[in-house]
């Protein structure tokens, strides 16, 4: 097949540009085999990052053409015709060329609280098949961080990454506050320390999750109705009085449980 | 130079990689926005517009039928025309009536979350398409006034409700036309239509879905709410296209009543 013209950012935390590489473009290919071309004949200090091949690590995040896109999921004739240009997550720090410091990522998922079941039951805990089909859908996450990365709040505000967790790490809560054996309560935690208010459901993060989780829909709107239960809904508030129920802080909640 | 915060580990001010650009992409990211601002726009200068009128809003008795806008019902003011009032009227209201009750339909639509997304990025920008840079320099979503009162989207939802079952009872009654009985014209069937739309779209709301079965952690302990929540799942994927449906349509309905009041052609009898 023809040749392709990959404009690819080389550089790290002390400055970059967009090298241009003219490169043999075979049939069926996706941008990652292209990449390991360039590497093996032109620029063997290109670095990226990369594991399965497959779709299902997560590490190939990067920008095809603007958007977030795994780069072993982008066939190169899906493409429109011309120049493809790679860059790396715009959102996290960049380490070299295409590969970024995702660690804020990790950073978040510490702060979430794990579940917190009651005491084992005689005959273990019991679930049914109902519950378990409602978090499965969170589970298909692969933490290739391009919601996170497409996400305006952080993306384009930098000083918002210090109280907000981002889409990924708002499914993992809905997943928690969805659990039926979990006792744990954070609505006050993804509002006051979390940032769920920033989101302002854009649903980017739905359009470029590979897996197809529906995280504004599913995830992101029924955490927002559930601290609407918790703070703004006052029939909400009376049922509490009366049924002498109380809501956990945002403290208590983010008391990690003892393994 | 990095700045941190002591609670956390994270790290502000890291040099990112790309270019300094609002967007790399290359396909028509500005083709909804654009069409976004174009409907909402026509649809809020034709509805205001339609809502200062005070006029051609009902077809009564005299041409034997019964149909009035979605706009102006229901027609609380006791300067509604003949037969398109409810039993309960404000007295003394001299403005249009419409100007009464459509702060609910709009509350809703304002506070819904589809048109949320929408308006938030054709208007607001913020962003105006994925990945494409936001329009202002600071940023604080829905935690401070005034969009912190989106969260009060329930209440307009409730209020939706009784918009709907009084819209349905509008289309019911039109099929009763004065002076003739029971029969269909196209406009009956406009009405009908409306309600259902604007049932479709009430009832695929996010928050229609949480409060029937999506607030309870657990499913299996509440086995009707679950019903509930299965069934309002598939139509609330098909939110977007109610939202906008609904919409058009509505606009549509006090388009046929405001013709067919002004004597621009009448209302045709199927049966």
């Amino acid at each position: 097949m023809a040749d392709v013209t990959m404009r690819i950012w080389r550089g790290d935390a002390s400055g970059g540009d967009f090298e241009n590489y003219s490169i043999e473009q075979n049939e069926g290919e996706v941008v990652l085999d292209v990449i390991h071309r360039i590497q093996a004949t032109e620029a063997p200090d290109l670095a990226c990052r990369w594991n399965c091949k497959a779709g299902k690590c997560g590490s190939c995040a990067a920008e095809i053409n603007g958007k977030p896109r795994l780069m072993c999921m982008t066939r190169m004739d899906q493409l429109p015709e011309g120049p493809v240009t790679v860059t790396p997550m715009k959102t996290f720090p960049i380490i070299r060329d295409l590969v970024t410091d995702v660690s804020f990522n990790f950073e978040q998922a510490k702060k979430v609280p794990a579940l917190l079941p009651p005491p084992m039951p005689e005959g273990g805990y019991i679930m049914f098949q109902e519950d378990v089909e409602r978090g499965q859908e969170f589970r298909k996450c692969i933490e290739c961080f391009m919601c996170q990365d497409v996400c305006h709040v952080i993306r384009d505000h930098e000083a918002n990454k210090l109280h907000y967790s981002g889409p990924r790490f708002f499914i993992r809560y809905a997943e928690l506050e969805m659990h039926p054996l979990d006792m744990n309560d954070r609505r006050d935690l993804v509002r006051e320390e979390m940032g769920l208010g920033y989101c302002n459901i854009t649903k980017c993060c739905t359009e470029v999750c590979p897996e197809h989780i529906k995280i504004t829909d599913n995830a992101i709107i029924p955490l927002k109705e559930r601290v609407v239960d918790a703070h703004y809904d006052p029939v909400a508030w009376l049922g509490r009085k009366i049924r002498r129920k109380t809501k956990t802080s945002a403290a208590d909640a983010a008391v990690q449980p003892a393994p | 130079m990095a700045v941190t915060e002591s609670s956390t580990k994270v790290v502000l001010g890291g040099t990112r990689g790309g270019p300094d650009v609002a967007t790399l992409r290359q396909d028509r990211w500005w083709l909804q926005p654009v069409v976004t601002v174009s409907v909402l726009t026509a649809f809020v200068i034709y509805s205001t517009w339609a809502a200062f009128q005070n006029k051609y809003y009902y077809v009564g008795a005299n041409v034997h039928r019964d149909l009035i806008s979605p706009f102006y019902s229901p027609c609380l003011a006791s300067n509604c025309v003949p037969g398109s009032k409810v039993g309960f009227a404000f007295s003394g209201w001299a403005l249009s009536p419409a100007l009464l009750i459509l702060i609910f339909p709009l509350g809703f639509r304002l506070t819904c979350y589809y048109y949320r997304r929408s308006y938030y990025r054709a208007f607001w920008w913020s962003p105006p398409a994925c990945a494409v840079s936001d329009a202002h320099a600071s940023y604080t979503g829905e935690t401070r006034f005034p969009l912190i009162m989106q969260n009060l989207h329930r209440y307009f939802f409730f209020a939706g409700l009784i918009f709907n079952t009084l819209l349905t009872y509008d289309a019911i009654r039109a099929f009763h036309q004065p002076g003739l009985g029971w029969g269909v014209t196209v406009g009956t069937i406009v009405l009908l239509v409306n309600a259902a739309l604007l049932w479709l779209y009430s009832l695929s709301c996010h928050a229609c879905r949480h409060l029937c079965g999506g607030q309870v952690k657990s499913f299996s302990k509440h086995p009707i709410r679950y019903r509930f929540w299965k069934f309002l799942t598939p139509l609330n994927a098909k939110h977007m296209n109610f939202a906008w449906a609904s919409l058009i349509f509505v606009a549509l309905t006090d388009v046929y009543v405001r013709l067919v009041a002004s004597g621009v052609f009448s209302d045709y009898k199927i049966f």
